[in-house]
């Protein structure tokens, strides 16, 4: 008869398999080959999947620019290249200490996030950053073009969007989806071209200055409407509640008032 | 060899006999899906029979030792993490189309046909006939998937692959897009009618009625 095995793996995987030591000890060998591999597998790969978001929304920007009715001329003329400005959203001025280059370190601290109150929150995002990157098209002293990074909850995650303004500051240019996680088929659609090419030529606010833009459902019927997706009516909400937010008093506001001012 | 031939066997009997997506019905929220075009739906067949490859050989590799009790989280963890793997890799390798799956790719995790066969053969088979199972199945699918996706973007859009085959209306053509097929009813239509033409040339695979009603007396008029 042979004498006791000595070795702890051999009588590990020798016990009944009913027994409660051996139902613990593989549950727990199996969640730890899972876990390692999971996370070798995300830590591996983060660099390529960065690098590829960060392409796309190059460009995205640059087909969003392109799109744009006699935008390309006048990228040719004032040489090529949008400006890259860093604004500090609560004065609505360029930020004085951060640069494109430090916005994600300064990010990072969350002492330059503000959060904000369920009355201010229309975006659904909790709190909102006190700096963003914003990109300028200037003609002969005045802003032609303003394109805004904007988010907000869509109906299946976080919707971010780059909007673009024309020089009135009141008349959409365009728009490009940068990341959604919305149904495929349904809010999905919200990425295609055709859904934004309704976007070019809609105002946000009427005469009296209040804002009235809003994804419709359905058809649009007015001017400050797009058309809606058919059985996307919370993705189109949140389309609505994301510009205007952005583009209210807590977002974007001062500078858009800045640059109608003609102070920037 | 008759070895050979059981393997044959196993990986060609889930293309049409035993089909799991016509014959048992498994896996048909992400075949309705994600078959708007013929790409997205190769790319998700690519991963599920990968994934569903891989946890059937590693299933079975611990056969012997997975508790009873436990059995069905620990095949869970295994496929779950096999996905999020596959998940991340499309990220970084094909941003494009893993955008497209979006949320389905996480959803091959709660795929029935995924647990079914970890469950049914890979825990009773050593690997290799395990894993030419699940081969077998994911091919089973992957065709139900490309059929569907290939009618649908043909129809929809006139296009395979992105490439414009029939010539739209719009551009001087012929063919007038039917947009019913990019929207998830007509998945069901063309499902549903795989399956009757796939009973109606195999009578074998149709379903004896659960209930027969009562034979009807007609009232008197």
């Amino acid at each position: 008869m042979a004498g006791r095995d000595w070795n702890p793996w051999r009588r590990l995987l020798a016990l009944p398999n009913e027994s409660r030591t051996k139902t613990v000890i593989v549950a727990f060998l199996v969640s730890a080959v899972c876990a390692a591999l999971v996370s070798g597998a995300t830590v591996m790969l983060r660099p390529i999947q960065t690098a590829n978001r960060a392409a796309e929304e190059q460009a995205r920007i640059a087909a969003l620019v392109q799109g744009i009715p006699g935008m390309a001329t006048l990228l040719e003329q004032s040489g090529g290249a949008l400006s890259t400005v860093v604004i500090d959203l609560a004065t609505g001025r360029a930020a004085t200490e951060v640069t494109p280059a430090t916005l994600e370190a300064t990010l990072n601290d969350t002492t330059n996030w503000t959060v904000l109150d369920a009355a201010q929150d229309l975006a659904g995002l909790g709190q909102r950053p006190d700096f963003a990157q914003v990109f300028l098209l200037r003609d002969n002293d005045r802003v032609s073009l303003v394109l805004l990074p904007i988010s907000g909850q869509g109906y299946g995650g976080r919707i971010d969007a780059i909007l673009a303004l024309r020089g009135d500051m009141n008349t959409i240019a365009g728009i490009a989806v940068t990341r959604h996680s919305e149904t495929p088929g349904l809010g999905g659609r919200i990425q295609e071209a055709s859904w934004q090419g309704d976007f070019p030529g809609t105002e946000l606010r009427d005469d009296s200055g209040e804002m009235r833009f809003a994804v419709a459902r359905g058809p649009a019927s007015t001017t400050y409407e797009v058309d809606g997706i058919t059985g996307a009516t919370r993705t189109g909400r949140g389309v609505t509640q994301m510009v205007r937010f952005w583009l209210g008093p807590d977002g974007y506001g001062p500078l858009l008032d800045a640059i109608q001012r003609q102070e920037f | 060899m008759p070895q050979a031939q059981t393997y044959w066997t196993t990986l060609t009997a889930p293309l049409i006999r035993q089909n799991p997506v016509t014959l048992q019905i498994l896996g048909i929220c992400s075949a309705l899906a994600v078959t708007t075009s013929l790409a997205t739906a190769l790319t998700m067949s690519v991963s599920l029979t990968a994934v569903l490859t891989l946890a059937a050989g590693l299933v079975s590799m611990i056969r012997r030792h997975i508790p009873d009790t436990i059995r069905l989280i620990v095949q869970i963890v295994i496929v779950a993490s096999l996905v999020i793997v596959i998940d991340q890799i499309l990220q970084a390798y094909f941003a494009e189309i893993s955008r497209a799956l979006s949320v389905y790719v996480g959803l091959i995790t709660t795929n029935c046909l995924v647990l079914g066969r970890t469950e049914t053969y890979a825990r009773h088979h050593p690997p290799l006939p395990a894993m030419v199972d699940a081969f077998g199945n994911g091919l089973g699918y992957s065709l139900i998937l490309i059929v569907i996706g290939g009618l649908r973007e043909l129809l929809g859009k006139g296009q395979l692959f992105g490439v414009q085959v029939l010539p739209l209306a719009d551009a001087g053509g012929w063919f007038t897009p039917l947009s019913l097929m990019l929207l998830a009813p007509s998945a069901f239509f063309l499902l549903g009618l795989l399956v009757w033409a796939v009973r109606g040339l195999r009578p074998e695979q149709v379903e004896q009625p659960e209930y027969t009603p009562p034979l009807q007396k007609e009232p008197a008029e």
